[in-house]
This record gives structure tokens, C-alpha cells and sequence, in this order.
């Protein structure tokens, strides 16, 4: 194996003209690539093509140096190899909204299932389901059936299960979107961490859900209607979405920063302050998301502390454009270098306000509406 | 944020609704149509409680073990069990392929497979006997190497199977279209091959499916009178079965053919019973 850095990692391409699909991404190794876009953006296809389980019109797969799909495999002719590898030799764990433990089987079977497949003993895949159900914080589920699990328990075993395989490349498809709200940061957190292991495999995540990007992703890729039409930082994707879907998905306000009891510590070294995610260690890195909707706009800095605690950002208007009954203004806080903010005004308070390009302005949001999220990568980068 | 919580809520708050309505609720039926449906009843009930009534209690034993009874029991028994596993060894891949895959034809071939089912059995011995006969299709063929197998104990396993197997094509076909592919992709993607996937994944899935249509075809097998007859005669302890035995007993001694009757009766309910309990548990998940 002579695989260059530029061929490490996976590369899925694929046109599938039944679905009007027609679009690639890029995973390096260790990377958490986001796959954002509305229902029927071919996300899901795409995931699909990577596991084998889809063989597009026109193609192509790679992972780690290694082609997996080459289609139409006519265009072949010049290139030595298979054409299109099944997916039991593909390596492509792939972790779906069902958990689908196999019913026959317990939780530890269930693990145990993809060493036995890789020609482990029964008791070295035992072994091995029992240390990653650990790992998942589902030791103690190990001899019960799928039917006695609840939602959240399922796709903690199914996640053990994916990853008990070592997979070379990790495909999520909305893992975290079956489940209730209790359950689901149990598997968000066990997912993080997982993707925080060095060495992890290249994944791609889809999702609808902001938080889950910011929180398990590098960087987003947003597809609509088969195409990509934005990729970047998941940061910048959400905090300036340049595509309809990521505007309409996104639009929040995102500041940057490490976690600390009570708020977030922004790169200036002002402290936010916010509702802390359970998942927030201090000083690890995070984000502070909160909606355009809950930022006042002030001339002068607000007074401190009458009912609630509130934040107050310094900031520069660098636009203001009129959406529907509201006015967004889109402001700069340079000192910080570079959050861009948006805040929701009324038409009315946005001409009291005389608020025009370069006007020197206080957002003000309360800490309760503010969430501090754990984020995957640390500010800046 | 507890991790251990009792049992499945969300999958008993989806089901618990329909069950109550259907437990306590009115049936929504017009009220002539209860005497149609209990006559219904009656009349597949009653020739059972009249081969039931007819029977020769004081000389059960002994008619159901005489020499005769017992070779055709000993007969069906084993053509019956020996067809199933034939059943088994063609009907399951022949499921499969049917089930999980598409190509031209494919339509076709699964309408010829269910012909048996309806074609009266007499016509399957017919065409049977001109296949494996003497003077049949694959006949010569097997004269040369040796084998004559119409009027053997062989063309009785071979009519058994001719007219069973399209039981069990049809049930586990349906267990394998209800389960889906979705737990077979899993596998696949967790390194799974082929193989591996159908012997621990589809097929543990899909067994209340198999068991019931084994049973069904067992069933079957063991009712074969028609094809059994016409291809494969009825020579006692080769080829004549006990539905054979209970025909020809009619004519001399009633009350064997009622006592036989009643043993075959008596498998037929285990079966069904058997059937229909693995079909009903195997739902519940």
C-alpha cells in the first residue's frame, strides 16, 4: 500500500438519475463530516452508495487508496481491480435511525455478531461485544433481547455494535433522530466521545438537527435536491448559511469559545453567560448557540442585572435586511475576531434605533436564552 | 437521563389503543351475517364429530394395529417425513430466489411454482407418470442408470413432494417479503458474507414462517391420495399410505377405515395447531 495522504480517508461520488442525485464528498481520516439537507436530498442515497447497498448510475468509492465502486464499470477498462466491492468486505460500518439489533439475538450477540463474521471464536467475539457494550455504558444490558431495551439502550448496543467491527469508514444516518429526548443525548455523548478517539474512522453523519453538526462534526456539507450547494466549517456553515436549506435551518447566533461553569469563555476572554449542556466539561471547548429572536437591540449599554442575567456584545451593524414583518440586522463584533451575529428587530425599533451600516450597538440576549453546547472543535480552527 | 427504564414504552403507547377497541368494541358486522357464518362453522365442523361418533371405541386398538394399518402408518410416516426434508432442500432456496431477487420471469415462474396447489392431484400424477415413467420425459434416462421409480416407495416421496412443496414456497416467501432486508443489509455492513447472513439472520428471522409451512407441507404429504395413486399405485408396505389404506379399507371393513380415519383427523389438528401457534407467536415481536 502505497496510498498517498491525498487518497486517505473516503471519497464517495455518485449520480443516481432516479433520484436526481449528482454529488461527491470528501472525508479525511479522523474527519466528521456533516450531511445536512431537507428530506429527499438524496443524503441518505448517498450513504447508501458508500455501504454498497446502492449501486448509483455513475460513480465512484474510495477509501483509504483502496476504489470500492467504480461505475459504470465500463470506464474500468483502463484500471486494474474490482469494480464494485460487496458490502461485508467494504468495512463501512453504518449506523441507521432504527437501532435494528437483530431480535434473535441479546445486546452481547448482537455486538459479538461482526467479529464472529470476521472469523473471531465465540469467545474472543464475546469478549470483545462485552468491552465495547462497556464502552457504551451497556455492560449491564449484555444478555438481555433487543424487545427489553428501550430506544436510547438499543442504539447505545447498536452503536457498540458498528463500532466493535473497527470499522475504516463510519456511516450515521440521522442516528439520534428515532430517539425521545431523554435518550437522545445519552447517545449524542456516547457518539462524541467515540469520534473524539484518535485514530477514528472518516464518518459521515446525516442530519437535520444543527446541534448534532456543531456538536459531533468538522465540517457540513449541505446537499439539496441531489446537489451540493454549500460546504465548510460547521461553524460557518450554520453561522452565514449561504444556501436556503442551512438559512432556514440554521440561522442562529454561534459564539465560540471553552466551557466554564455557568457560561462560555469567549476567545476575548469575556464570559458569556448561558445554560450549560450536561455534556460541557470546563474547559473544553464549545458553543454558545442562541436565536436571532432573543437579542435586544440597544444604542447605549444596557443596564446590568434587573430581572434577569442578561449578556451584552459590543457590535458593528454591518447590514439590515428586511424579513417579513421583522427587520435582520446582521452585525460584527471585530474586537472578538469575527462571530457574526444577527438579531431580529421590529421595522419600528430598527428605525429608532437608526440602525444603518458602521452604527456602534449593543446585542443584548438573557443567559437563559443563551445554550452553551459542547463543540467538537475549538475555537478559531 | 435514567438509563435503565422498564421495558419499551413507546412501542406498548402504539399498540395498547387498537387491542382495547378490538377486545371490547362492537364488530361493525351486519346482524345476518352470524347465521351464514355459524352455519359455516357447522359444516366443517360436524364430519369431524361424525367420524368421532362412528368410531368402534372397544375395537379401536386392534384395527388401528393390525398388519395392514400399521405398514401404511409406518408408510406415511416415513414418505411424509422424507418429502418434507425434500420440500425443505428445494423449497427453501427456491423461496429465496423468489422473495429476494428480480429478473425476467420471475412473475411467471412464481404463478408455475403454485400450480400444484390447485391442480387437481390425479392431473400431477398423470403428468408425474410421464415424466418419471417408463415411457416418460427424464424415464429413459433413468432406465439407463438403473432407477424405475413409478410404483416405487420413491414416486410415492416424489408425489408427496409435487404436491407439498408449493406450502411451504408460499409461506416462507411471505415471512421473507414481511420480514424485508433491512436486518440483512446490517449484516452485510458489518462484515457479514453471504452465507453467514442467510444462516444467522434471515433464516432464524423468518423460522415461524418455515416451521409453519414445513408442518403445512408435512400435512400435505401425509394426505396425498390423488398423485400418490395414479403414479405411484398402492402396493401394501411400498406404496399404499394410510389415506390409500383408509379408501381401500371401505370397502371391506368400515370400521378400519373410520379408525384410521380418526388418526388421521387427530394429526391434522396437532398440525394445525402447530401451524398456527408458531404463526401467531412469531407475529408478536
Amino acid at each position: 500500500m502505497t496510498a498517498s495522504t491525498a487518497g486517505r480517508g473516503l471519497l464517495v461520488r455518485a449520480a443516481v438519475d432516479a433520484r436526481g442525485l449528482d454529488a461527491g464528498v470528501r472525508v479525511a481520516p479522523g474527519e466528521v463530516v456533516a450531511l445536512l439537507g431537507p428530506n429527499g436530498a438524496g443524503k441518505s442515497t448517498l450513504l447508501a452508495v458508500a455501504a454498497g447497498l446502492l449501486r448509483p448510475d455513475r460513480g465512484r468509492v474510495e477509501l483509504d487508496g483502496t476504489v470500492l465502486l467504480r461505475a459504470p464499470a465500463a470506464a474500468a477498462a483502463g484500471e486494474a481491480g474490482a469494480a464494485d466491492v460487496p458490502p461485508h468486505r467494504r468495512g463501512t460500518a453504518l449506523l441507521a435511525q432504527e437501532p435494528l439489533l437483530f431480535p434473535h439475538l441479546t445486546a452481547a450477540e448482537n455486538v459479538a455478531f461482526g467479529v464472529r463474521a470476521a472469523g473471531g471464536g465465540r469467545r474472543a467475539a464475546r469478549a470483545a461485544a462485552l468491552a465495547w457494550l462497556e464502552r457504551a455504558e451497556a455492560a449491564h444490558l449484555a444478555d438481555r433481547r433487543p424487545a427489553q431495551l428501550s430506544g436510547g439502550q438499543a442504539q447505545r448496543v447498536a452503536v457498540a455494535r458498528a463500532l466493535a467491527t473497527s470499522p475504516r469508514a463510519l456511516l450515521l444516518d440521522e442516528p439520534l433522530a428515532a430517539l425521545d429526548v431523554a435518550a437522545a443525548p445519552e447517545v449524542r455523548q456516547l457518539l462524541r466521545r467515540v469520534l473524539a478517539t484518535p485514530g477514528s474512522p472518516p464518518t459521515l453523519l446525516v442530519t437535520h438537527d444543527p446541534l448534532d453538526a456543531l456538536a459531533l462534526a468538522d465540517r457540513a456539507v449541505v446537499l439539496e435536491a441531489g446537489r451540493v450547494v454549500e460546504e465548510g466549517p460547521v461553524r460557518e456553515v450554520l453561522a452565514s448559511p449561504r444556501s436556503a436549506f442551512a438559512a432556514r435551518l440554521a440561522g442562529l447566533d454561534l459564539v465560540g469559545g471553552t466551557a466554564e461553569p455557568g457560561g462560555l469563555r469567549t476567545a476575548d476572554g469575556s464570559l458569556l453567560a448561558g445554560v450549560l449542556d450536561p455534556a460541557c466539561a470546563p474547559g473544553a471547548p464549545a458553543v454558545a448557540v442562541f436565536s436571532p429572536a432573543a437579542v435586544a437591540v440597544h444604542r447605549e449599554p444596557p443596564a446590568a442585572g434587573r430581572s434577569s442575567p442578561r449578556v451584552a456584545l459590543p457590535v458593528v451593524v454591518a447590514a439590515v435586511e428586511p424579513r417579513g414583518p421583522l427587520v435582520r440586522v446582521r452585525a460584527e463584533a471585530p474586537a472578538r475576531g469575527g462571530p457574526a451575529l444577527a438579531a431580529d428587530v421590529t421595522a419600528a425599533s430598527a428605525a429608532d434605533l437608526e440602525l444603518v451600516p458602521g452604527a456602534r450597538v449593543w446585542f443584548a440576549v438573557k443567559a437563559a436564552e443563551v445554550a452553551v453546547h459542547p463543540a467538537r472543535r475549538p475555537t478559531g480552527a | 437521563m435514567t438509563p435503565r427504564r422498564p421495558g419499551r414504552p413507546d412501542r406498548t403507547d402504539r399498540t395498547d389503543p387498537p387491542g382495547r377497541s378490538r377486545s371490547s368494541g362492537r364488530s361493525g358486522l351486519p346482524a345476518w351475517a352470524f347465521a351464514p357464518a355459524a352455519l359455516g362453522a357447522v359444516f366443517v365442523v360436524l364430519p369431524l364429530v361424525a367420524v368421532v361418533a362412528r368410531v368402534d371405541w372397544p375395537s379401536f386398538a386392534s384395527l388401528v394395529t393390525s398388519q395392514a394399518s400399521l405398514a401404511a402408518l409406518r408408510l406415511s410416516l416415513l414418505t411424509a417425513s422424507a418429502s418434507t426434508a425434500l420440500c425443505l432442500l428445494l423449497g427453501v432456496p427456491l423461496a429465496l430466489v423468489l422473495a429476494r431477487c428480480s429478473f425476467p420471469g420471475l412473475r411467471l415462474l412464481r404463478s408455475l411454482v403454485l400450480v400444484p396447489l390447485v391442480l387437481p392431484p390425479v392431473v400431477g400424477g398423470i403428468a408425474l407418470l410421464y415424466t418419471f415413467g417408463r415411457q416418460g420425459l427424464l424415464g429413459s434416462s433413468l432406465e439407463v442408470l438403473g432407477l424405475r421409480l413409478a410404483f416405487s416407495t420413491a414416486a410415492v416421496v416424489i408425489a408427496q413432494t409435487f404436491v407439498a412443496m408449493p406450502f411451504l414456497v408460499l409461506s416462507l416467501e411471505g415471512a421473507l417479503r414481511a420480514r424485508g432486508t433491512r436486518y440483512e443489509q446490517v449484516a452485510a455492513t458489518l462484515g457479514a458474507a453471504p452465507s453467514t447472513v442467510l444462516r444467522r439472520v434471515t433464516l432464524p428471522l423468518v423460522l415461524p414462517g418455515l416451521v409453519s409451512g414445513a408442518v403445512l407441507s408435512f400435512a400435505r404429504a401425509l394426505g396425498e391420495f390423488g398423485a400418490t395413486l395414479t403414479f405411484a399405485g398402492s402396493l401394501q408396505g411400498v406404496t399404499r399410505t394410510l389415506p390409500l389404506e383408509v379408501y381401500l379399507q371401505r370397502e371391506s371393513d368400515a370400521r378400519a377405515a373410520v379408525a384410521l380415519s380418526l388418526v388421521l383427523v387427530v394429526v391434522a389438528v396437532v398440525v394445525i395447531v402447530v401451524a398456527r401457534g408458531r404463526t401467531t407467536a412469531g407475529d408478536a415481536p
